[in-house]
């Protein structure tokens, strides 16, 4: 059986009746074509969005008023994105959401993740595999029935105003992480440990000395996720964050929006909020081209043994 | 099971060594569950029952907040209604189409990666930047697609200002956004065994049937767990239409997270805000457990040959 043919069985599009014997029959390349041509609508219809938001903060006033719009921008107004940063403190809203959120939240759930993914994969004891799906269960309680009770928890802390209500809980780990860690140290090989175990380390010491440098590309896959998932969030800050000059960056695009639409300057206002999207979207497409495969095997990973 | 056999003999010294070392290291989760899952799941339930505004004491209303939610919020109901349209619509369109783009990514295809990524990064961008796009390509005035209609001479959309088109308008960007679903399901079609295709292939079969033969009933468990995430995600969807329609217009957009969100951060009603948690709670609780039970119907468990 030649490739050609293999891979035409897994072809959708080849729904059209794929002759057997002729590599280049009609229906064949038939199916080829429609097969082209639905992968690059999708593409260009999935790609458009991100490029319009790209394209269009580099754009000026008359430009965003044309009709029909304009799909490249000429003249390209590359200091939109040096005016647009300087509307309002938006370095200091980065800052924010590196040092105050992302960073810390990281570095806490990577320590805690980890040290619980040991006890629920490297050591054996009673209970040990009832309490792992009683932990992966948790993924699936909607997070709007805790939202409102930990609001309460924290506003009775006095927590509320500061990023501790969600950094403190990172130390505790986070079931997605420590399922995703769990899966990566059941693979390591056992003799290594039990090396080390003769050798009189105790488990903490296995923990640091042999389980952890082995897991590096696990543990990259945890803190690229974590550190999305909070350069990303929304939610929280919405929620617990009230002083402007405590924002993370994704509630000062936001703020700029109000801003903009306040002032009654709409059309500009579009081309600044689309430059400071892209600048809050750029670390995180770049991350992705540089780590693509890290991404797509811990994504992968997650649905498998789900 | 394990726990059942350490209860009925004593444990050995070795076994009680691990047990107490396992603990220790699961602790930090053990005692993250019992603070930010348990007790919230519990005082939200007690909370439920009470009118509490953060300010005064929580008082005990019994069933109050129930009985006003079912009888005595017309919004309520609306709120359903529109919750349950979006969870209706998205959810199946959503994994179908992520079903069919990954199955044609599983295909030949010339930059196969490239694809991938175009359908992968619009779900990694952060939300309020994707928010803001959608705001910009959406709009009346300067909206890309409905300048390209002005230049037509057509009669624009008016896709977020309208009731018509306000949920649907939601829709499509739940579709856009929807790469971790093609990525899992990418890695599931992908550990299909290829013999399978091969066998049926010289029986045969066509590229139809083993497609709806092997892959579909391959890849079923998966197809099952994505349906089950995105059904919880979808009932909590929130960020979207809070960022592009405020619930709007005449509440066509209120969704489920939002009106909850409202009653507790905008109008302080905690114990009705935890009322409608728990109402969602059971409400997911009974979906999911339909789609698992009817799932033995469809899904396959179990590799090799059948």
């Amino acid at each position: 059986m030649t490739s050609a043919t293999r891979s035409a069985t897994q072809s959708l599009a080849a729904a059209t009746r794929v002759s057997y014997a002729g590599k280049y029959s009609t229906g064949r390349i038939a199916a080829e074509v429609l097969k082209y041509a639905i992968v690059i609508t999708l593409a260009v219809s999935y790609a458009f969005p991100l490029y319009w938001m790209i394209s269009s903060a580099l754009k000026d006033d008359p430009q965003v008023y044309r009709i029909p719009p304009v799909l490249v921008p000429n003249p390209a107004h590359w200091e939109n994105f040096i005016n647009a940063w300087k509307s309002d403190n938006f370095t200091l809203y980065t800052f924010n959401s590196i040092f105050r959120y992302a960073l810390p939240y990281t570095l806490f759930t990577l320590f805690s993740s980890s040290i619980v993914a040991y006890g629920f994969s490297r050591i054996r004891w009673p209970g040990r595999d009832k309490l792992f799906y009683l932990c992966i269960g948790t993924m699936l309680i909607p997070y709007t029935v805790t939202m409102v009770p930990l609001f309460i928890i924290f506003k009775q802390l006095h927590w509320t105003g500061t990023y501790l209500p969600m950094v403190v809980p990172a130390l505790f780990g986070n079931a997605f992480f420590i399922f995703m860690l769990r899966q990566f140290f059941m693979t390591l090989p056992e003799e290594l440990a039990e090396a080390a175990r003769i050798d009189g380390a105790g488990e903490l010491g296995i923990f640091f000395r042999i389980i952890l440098p082995l897991s590096r590309p696990a543990l990259a896959v945890v803190a690229l996720f974590a550190f999305m998932g909070t350069w990303n969030d929304y939610l929280g800050p919405l929620i617990y964050i009230n002083k402007y000059t405590m924002y993370p960056l994704a509630l000062g695009i936001q703020k700029l929006r109000a801003m903009m639409s306040q002032v009654g300057n709409a059309p500009l206002a579009y081309p600044y909020l689309m430059a400071v999207s892209t600048i809050a979207a750029a670390p995180i497409i770049i991350i992705f081209f540089f780590a693509q495969r890290t991404f797509i095997e811990g994504i992968a990973l997650t649905g498998l043994k789900g | 099971m394990a726990v059942a056999v350490a209860n009925r003999r004593r444990l050995s010294k070795g076994e009680t060594r691990n047990l107490i070392t396992g603990l220790l290291f699961v602790s930090p989760w053990l005692l993250g569950f019992l603070i930010w899952t348990l007790y919230p799941l519990v005082s939200s339930l007690y909370y439920s029952f009470t009118r509490y505004d953060l300010v005064r004491p929580a008082i005990w209303i019994g069933l109050d907040n129930f009985r006003e939610i079912f009888t005595d919020d017309p919004r309520f109901w609306t709120v359903v209604y529109n919750t349950l349209y979006y969870v209706g619509l998205s959810v199946p369109l959503g994994v179908v189409t992520a079903f069919l783009m990954a199955s044609l990514l599983n295909t030949k295809l010339v930059l196969r990666s490239t694809f991938r990524a175009i359908f992968y990064v619009p779900s990694i961008v952060p939300a309020v930047c994707s928010a803001m796009v959608w705001l910009f390509i959406y709009n009346n005035q300067y909206g890309v697609i409905n300048n390209f209609l002005r230049a037509m001479g057509r009669p624009i959309i008016p896709f977020l200002s309208s009731v018509e088109w306000a949920k649907p308008s939601l829709i499509i960007i739940s579709l856009w956004a929807q790469g971790t679903a093609v990525v899992i399901f990418l890695a599931a079609l992908q550990d299909v065994p290829r013999s399978l295709y091969e066998a049926a292939t010289v029986d045969g079969a066509n590229a139809f049937h083993r497609f709806w033969h092997i892959t579909i009933p391959m890849c079923s468990p998966i197809i099952l767990y994505n349906l089950v995430m995105s059904l919880i995600g979808a009932f909590q969807t929130f960020l979207m239409p809070y960022l592009l329609t405020n619930g709007g217009p005449m509440a066509s957009t209120e969704f489920y997270a939002m009106n909850l969100y409202r009653q507790a951060f905008e109008f302080f009603r905690m114990g009705k805000a935890c009322a409608l948690a728990w109402i969602m709670a059971v409400l997911v609780a009974i979906l999911t457990a339909i789609l698992f039970r009817t799932s033995g119907r469809w899904v396959f468990y179990g590799g090799g040959e059948r």
